[in-house]
């Protein structure tokens, strides 16, 4: 049904800079896609692409299998939530839900019907006549959101649509947004910087770097399988240990003067490759232990709540690992880091792209 | 002496200490600064203002005998205006010259180039605003010959274009040539004012208003006039107080034929330099005051309603 395809999709600006940069994705039925990227990434530029805000240089966008690419933005039946709601202050929030409607020439009657509906999904009953100016942060956003589903739209598009809220409010509006989602089954892209809230919202992520898309995959994939060291870098809360090294004999690779198992594959014996092993899966243990490992001594512990992240420093690099609040080490201890075979990963040294095909990790 | 341990109550500082005003000034030099500025206005502007209700009260005169000694006739000026066929014509004509080329031309026009302009190349942008910049700042004299030349009956530009030769424009229709003349003069500066006011719309609400398909028509009505209400009352106050002032209708028809295009400007203008009337005009000129007055005052109540 009411899917988007993008094909060879390229969104140039006057001054020549190619902001989005001939793009293949496909986004389902009633799923909830993120666009992920630093500032600059194009992700913003190809939401209002979608949307027809911006026009197309190259490539076609298909909605609901009908070619949009040169259609006005009005007439692609696609709602966007601009960052800002950009609600009219001079509308009360009924005037505002149902406007969508009165430029249609919907008769009042059925505009007042749908504002009850509407605000009652999305729990604004008793705040129909307000104006935005006197509306919270969230309410606000629920009144954009309500607005965008007054007028009836078959895709979604939401531009950054937590970061005008404060962190504490994030929360909830992440729950409440992933939960209206669903309930609505409404196709919906959003675009955020934040790679948390991608990971929390998101059935599927499309991470992008200069205009181009770097990995396309559900949350876990992108998480636990980096396709590159630049997705490896951008996504986690605490930065992935990206380590040179070289592979050894019988399945591990030699780093930071230790070892670490890995599926090397067709990876020749003695290769340079980019190690990549996130903290959270490094297991960290006092004492001798069988099998690949690294030895090292810890720096620092920084406590994040439930667990803490120390660094360990082994023969000159420093390694992160999480660990349970109540195994913190103490500075100075000398530790053991080991990992299983699936969590490490292999990056070309040049391109930084994901080496050999190893097993998809369990769970 | 250790009787009591409070500390002497603070005095408050009496002796010379630094000036309470901002920039340290004091009240003697501050003044002395302004002085020179506020002898000018009182010299150039109250003075002559004063002056003016002062001789409308007389029968003050260009030539004659109430040139060297008028004498003091109450309100029988102001009685005279109100029962004026002529003055009333005039006020008449005005109303139709500011409703025409200001409240109308120059607001629609000048909103209009800014809305088109918006989005031009900065190029053509540049361009445009300079060509109306152009109409605005070159001297009255400069543009009424050029609007001359253009409406003349044997050799004017707009009969050549229309083939027309022989159509007196500025005699058979002078109040339309004075309001196309006006409105072209003056859009310069409702175009600048409505450029920067359309800055202050965010455009993301004009992009929402895109994405429900609003028609243009629809997006100026409900989204970019309720965030401009202030900047069209006010564009609107300024403009049709100029208008309302403006003498350059003198230099294209002088008020005629037969006081078809005789503004209250003009006629204050005719009474007293061709008729002589000094004291008269004077009265008629303080009427236009108060009637100017009285419009400031409903613009200024419009705009205080919007909050």
């Amino acid at each position: 049904m009411a899917g988007i395809d993008i094909e060879g999709l390229a969104t140039v600006y006057p001054n020549g800079v190619r902001a989005v940069d001939g793009l293949d994705l496909t986004v389902a039925h009633g799923e909830f896609f993120a666009l992920l990227g630093p500032s600059g990434c194009g992700k913003t530029t190809l939401l209002r692409t979608i949307a027809g805000l911006e026009p197309a240089s190259e490539g076609t966008v298909r909605i609901d299998s009908a070619d949009v690419t040169r259609l006005e933005p009005g007439k692609r039946g696609v709602a966007m939530v601009f960052q800002d709601y950009a609600l009219f202050p001079h509308m009360t929030v009924s005037e505002n839900i149902t406007y969508p409607l009165k430029v249609r020439r919907v008769a009042p009657a059925t505009r007042t019907a749908v504002a009850e509906r509407t605000s009652g999904e999305l729990s604004l009953q008793g705040l129909l006549e307000r104006r935005p100016g006197q509306l919270s942060g969230g309410q606000q956003q629920r009144v954009a959101l309500a607005r965008a589903i007054a007028s009836k739209g078959k895709v979604l598009l939401l531009d950054e649509p937590l970061s005008n809220l404060d962190a504490r409010l994030r929360l909830e509006a992440r729950t409440f947004l992933k939960k209206l989602q669903k309930d609505l089954g409404i196709t919906t892209v959003f675009v955020t910087h934040d790679q948390a809230e991608a990971l929390a919202l998101a059935d599927r992520i499309a991470v992008m770097q200069s205009g181009k898309l770097r990995q396309l995959g559900s949350p876990r994939e992108v998480f636990a399988r980096p396709a590159n060291t630049f997705v490896a870098n951008f996504i986690g809360s605490t930065p992935m240990n990206l380590l040179t090294g070289s592979v050894a004999s019988g399945g591990s690779v030699s780093i930071a003067g230790g070892s670490l198992p890995a599926a090397t594959g067709s990876v020749p014996v003695g290769a340079e490759v980019t190690v990549g092993v996130r903290p959270e899966y490094l297991t960290l243990s006092i004492g001798d232990v069988s099998g690949p490992s690294i030895r090292g001594s810890v720096v620092v512990a920084e406590n994040l709540g439930t667990q803490s992240l120390v660094s360990v420093e082994c023969d000159g690099t420093l390694i992160g690992v999480t660990v349970p609040e109540e195994d913190e080490p103490d500075p100075g201890a000398t530790v053991v880091l080991t990992a299983s075979e699936s969590r490490v990963l292999l990056y070309d040294k040049e391109s930084g792209e994901l080496l050999a095909r190893q097993p998809a990790p369990v769970g | 002496m250790a009787t009591t341990t409070e500390p002497a109550p603070v005095q408050p500082a009496r002796v010379r200490g630094p000036a309470q005003d901002v920039a340290g000034l004091g009240i003697s030099r501050a003044l002395g600064f302004v002085a020179p500025a506020l002898l000018l206005i009182g010299a150039f502007l109250v003075f002559p203002a004063v002056w003016t209700i002062y001789i409308g009260i007389t029968n003050y005169r260009l030539t004659g005998v109430e040139a060297v000694s008028p004498s003091i006739v109450g309100l029988s000026n102001y009685t005279k205006a109100l029962n004026d066929a002529l003055f009333h014509n005039a006020l008449w004509l005005t109303c139709l010259f500011v409703l025409g080329s200001a409240v109308i031309g120059q607001n629609i026009l000048g909103f209009a180039l800014a809305w088109t302009m918006r989005r031009a190349r900065p190029a053509v942008r540049r361009t445009v605003e300079a060509l109306v910049l152009l109409a605005w700042i070159l001297p009255s004299t400069v543009v009424a010959y050029l609007w001359i030349a253009f409406f003349d009956r044997d050799t004017g530009t707009l009969n050549s274009i229309l083939g027309t030769q022989g159509t007196a424009w500025l005699i058979d229709y002078p109040m339309v040539c004075l309001v196309l003349f006006n409105t072209w003069r003056g859009t310069a500066f409702s175009m600048m004012l409505y450029s920067s006011a359309l800055q202050a719309v965010p455009p993301s609400q004009l992009e929402s208003a895109r994405m429900f398909g609003a028609s243009g028509w629809q997006t100026v009505r409900d989204v970019v006039f309720p965030h401009i209400r202030g900047h069209v009352l006010t564009n609107t106050l300024l403009i049709s107080l100029w208008t309302a002032n403006d003498f350059s209708p003198f230099l294209l028809t002088k008020g005629g034929p037969n006081h078809e295009s005789e503004t209250v400007p003009v006629y204050i203008y005719n009474v007293a330099l061709q008729g002589g009337e000094l004291g008269y005009s004077s009265a008629i000129s303080f009427l236009l005051l108060i009637a100017n007055l009285l419009v400031a005052l409903l613009y200024l109540r419009l705009l205080r309603r919007r909050s």
